[in-house]
């Protein structure tokens, strides 16, 4: 199913088609971002409401950066400045809201299915999860293989809509740390596997969700080896107190057993990729060189969270619905 | 006035039998195929069943602290509605009912209402799991199950002196059962769908390892435990074992745990969030074999009334619970299966927490009358008729609890409550309030 016309709360039941229906979309605004005037009016008049429950940097210049570039009206809630720590319910906060007459809504919320619930409360409104709790982050997980299939096919001096899902079919993809409590890292599990990679996680016992076996990848015993057997390593960001005792005895100890240090960082192989979503601990999971060396993409990654999330604006809110 | 219950299938302890009913003055006066019918209200009630009236264990009724979720009077029309004629007051309010005062206050609500309101006492001072509530000034007002409902007693020294304590008082203490350090802030059942939806899990363990817990501190002090709304096929197991071997102990299940799985938490709907929480099929498919044994003694309700804009919180902000009281019998009824008992219905509902929480004799000193009876002349006038064959649907919009956190919205119930008769007074009858 696509998301033309829906909301965009998770990644998981996607289909391939729905997915590089985003990539390819995505690919057309790259060119737009390299315009001197970076605006197409494809959301002229529209008005998306751009709401940060949680503190992010990126994800929401980001989406309002991707929004005005549409040419919509950008509202922008600050959870400071507003009445939300007044005590006032997401409910109502999201009903004053709608009374401005909203096309959409970018919501970032610490508990999981925030979204979801909004997308009740206002199922008239498109609903784009920027992050909820430890549930999604859609537009992450499409960035990451946006990215990578971009990097992969101008390898092969193509573009990537050119590629289609082909550069996905069995490629190796190790995702790194914390994965129990890790929106990002269920997005790009969704993404990466429905577009045809295998993947496999690497994580202490305690970062791993307790089910595990039911999801689609598979557990590596040995993170070392696993480096040499990765096309692309995907780090993930450790929150400081996971690693103060009660998950990892401490952030040192997971850097000697999950961190990419130098030394690991040795084992890959050359053309082996380096994703992580931001924002970094440098000299935690990841070594502050390794972060710099020329196959890790976090700064292309960063670039392409304008372009994914015009596509997924432009999707949901302007492109009519499928019959289907 | 006298009331007549004419036609119905009156359902005693072992055996039913085709017969009018005549209630006056309280009790029941007269029964047989020709009862006197001069100046009595007479009620047809022919297909259905008539039976003793409805005992709930397990009663969130908010008072005092939260009455703008639920109050002692508007949970026991609720109660009525659902054909209950005693009700359990937890002692989970603000402030908990750990003293004479609070219980006394309770007690002095719920005589005003037309149901019999009995009263658990906290077992600990607040709650708070650390020193012993004054057990004994309570149990002489009446209070007969002692529990810190809402989370349970966590410290195993603390519960092994409650159970020392309590032992010679007569009196029973109700756990629930959640190891809270394993259970770890959780908010649903721990599995698959919890990892999927970003959602810290609950795991089951944390439940059967404090049933375990608690089993062997009775085994160690010759106490009495009931075990609150158990949820899974291995504490329900571990129950059913401690009975074989002689404990003193008792269980209830409550019907949103076999009516519900966990599934109703995949889209973060927080009417489905309760402790413990939605199980998957396999626990629930457990709940619904055992309510045809000895295993179980009751079928509680739990019923949680909350203010509606705190359900509307994101669901792991949410407070959990829901209601309970006016669809426990129905739902019942429906888990029952095909060609109910209507002996196991009333064993479940009524006559097995009657035995749990010592209701079955009348107590003067508190003015509770005698419930979970086998409705012989002369015994209590607590009654109520379901009928087995209604349908219908069940609606948020027209509950008698001032709360409307039902689970239960829209769903089509099999059987209805038509009459409820507490204490000789018609309280509910073609199932409206009277």
């Amino acid at each position: 199913m696509s998301i033309r016309g829906s909301n965009l709360l998770t990644l998981g039941g996607l289909s391939r088609e729905a997915l590089l229906e985003i990539l390819d979309t995505a690919e057309s605004f790259v060119e737009v971002n390299q315009r001197t005037v970076k605006k197409v009016p494809a959301l002229k008049g529209r008005v998306v409401a751009s709401l940060f429950f949680e503190e992010s940097t990126r994800t929401r210049l980001s989406f309002e950066t991707a929004a005005k570039r549409l040419g919509a009206d950008v509202v922008s809630l600050a959870v400071a400045s507003s009445s939300v720590k007044k005590g006032e319910s997401l409910r109502d906060t999201i009903a004053t809201i709608d009374a401005l007459g909203l096309d959409a809504v970018v919501l970032r919320h610490r508990s999981s299915g925030a979204a979801e619930q909004v997308s009740r409360y206002v199922p008239h409104v498109r609903v784009i999860n920027a992050g909820d709790g430890m549930h999604q982050h859609p537009t992450q997980g499409l960035l990451d293989a946006f990215t990578v299939r971009q990097v992969l096919a101008a390898r092969r001096g193509l573009s990537g809509s050119e590629t289609g899902s082909s550069l996905f079919e069995g490629l190796r993809v190790l995702i790194v740390g914390d994965i129990r409590h890790s929106r990002v890292a269920r997005s790009d599990i969704a993404a990466y596997a429905t577009l045809g990679a295998q993947v496999r996680v690497a994580a202490p016992g305690t970062l791993l969700p307790s089910d595990i076996s039911n999801w689609p990848v598979e557990v590596v015993d040995n993170f070392d080896e696993a480096l040499e057997w990765a096309d692309v390593v995907g780090l993930l960001r450790l929150q400081q107190e996971r690693g103060t005792g009660a998950f990892v005895p401490s952030l040192e100890e997971f850097t000697f057993t999950y961190g990419l240090t130098q030394e690991r960082a040795a084992r890959l192989r050359p053309e082996t990729l380096i994703t992580h979503p931001g924002p970094m601990n440098r000299g935690v999971e990841v070594d502050s060189a390794v972060a710099d060396l020329p196959s890790a993409l976090i700064s292309q990654q960063v670039s392409n969270g304008v372009p994914i999330r015009m596509a997924v604006l432009y999707l949901t809110v302007a492109a009519p619905k499928e019959n289907s | 006035m006298k009331i007549v219950l004419r036609g119905g299938l009156v359902i005693g302890p072992t055996t039913s039998a085709l017969t009018d009913i005549a209630i006056r003055d309280g009790v029941i006066v007269e029964r047989g195929t020709s009862v006197d019918l001069t100046n009595a209200q007479v009620i047809d009630v022919s297909g259905c069943w008539v039976g003793p009236g409805l005992v709930d264990l397990h009663t969130h009724l908010r008072e005092p602290g939260r009455e703008d979720a639920e109050d002692v009077a508007s949970g026991a029309r609720a109660g009525a509605m659902g054909g209950y004629t005693a009700l359990t007051a937890m002692p989970n309010t603000e402030p908990a009912l750990d003293s004479v005062a609070l219980v006394s206050f309770v007690l002095a609500q719920g005589a005003k209402t037309p149901l019999d309101v009995a009263v658990a006492g906290a077992i600990t001072v607040g709650r708070r799991g650390e020193l012993l509530a004054p057990m004994a000034e309570m149990a002489a007002l009446g209070v007969r199950i002692f529990t810190d409902d809402g989370t349970g007693v966590q410290n195993p020294l603390v519960m092994r002196r409650a159970l020392e304590y309590a032992k010679p008082l007569g009196v029973r203490l109700a756990q629930h059962c959640e190891d809270e350090a394993l259970a770890a802030g959780g908010v649903m059942n721990e599995g698959a769908l919890s990892a999927a939806l970003g959602l810290v899990g609950r795991p089951a363990l944390a439940e059967e390892l404090m049933v375990l817990r608690d089993i062997e501190l009775v085994r160690l002090t010759g106490g009495r435990m009931h075990f609150l709304h158990l949820s899974t096929g291995r504490s329900i197991a571990l129950v059913a074992a401690a009975k074989a071997e002689g404990l003193d102990v008792t269980c209830e299940v409550m019907p949103h745990h076999f009516i519900f799985t966990e599934e109703r938490c995949g889209h973060y709907d927080a009417q489905f969030k309760v402790h413990p929480p939605l199980r998957g099929e396999l626990d629930r498919d457990a709940l619904r074999v055992a309510l045809h044994t000895s295993a179980i003694d009751a079928v509680a309700t739990d019923h949680a009334p909350h203010a509606p804009q705190l359900k509307e919180l994101p669901f792991d902000e949410a407070p959990a619970g829901m209601l309970g009281l006016e669809h426990a019998a129905s739902l019942t009824y429906e888990a029952l299966g095909e060609d109910p008992s209507p002996q196991q219905f009333f064993e479940l509902l009524s006559r097995g927490p009657a035995r749990v929480g010592q209701l079955r004799e009348h107590d003067r000193r508190v003015g509770l009358s005698a419930h979970g009876g086998d409705l012989s002349v002369g015994s209590d006038a607590n009654v109520v008729v379901f009928d087995p064959a209604a349908r219908w649907i069940a609606s948020k919009e027209n509950l008698a609890s001032r709360a409307t956190n039902t689970p239960y919205d829209a769903r089509a119930m099999l059987g209805k409550v038509r009459v409820t008769i507490a204490k000789g007074r018609l309280v509910v009858n073609e199932g409206v309030l009277q």
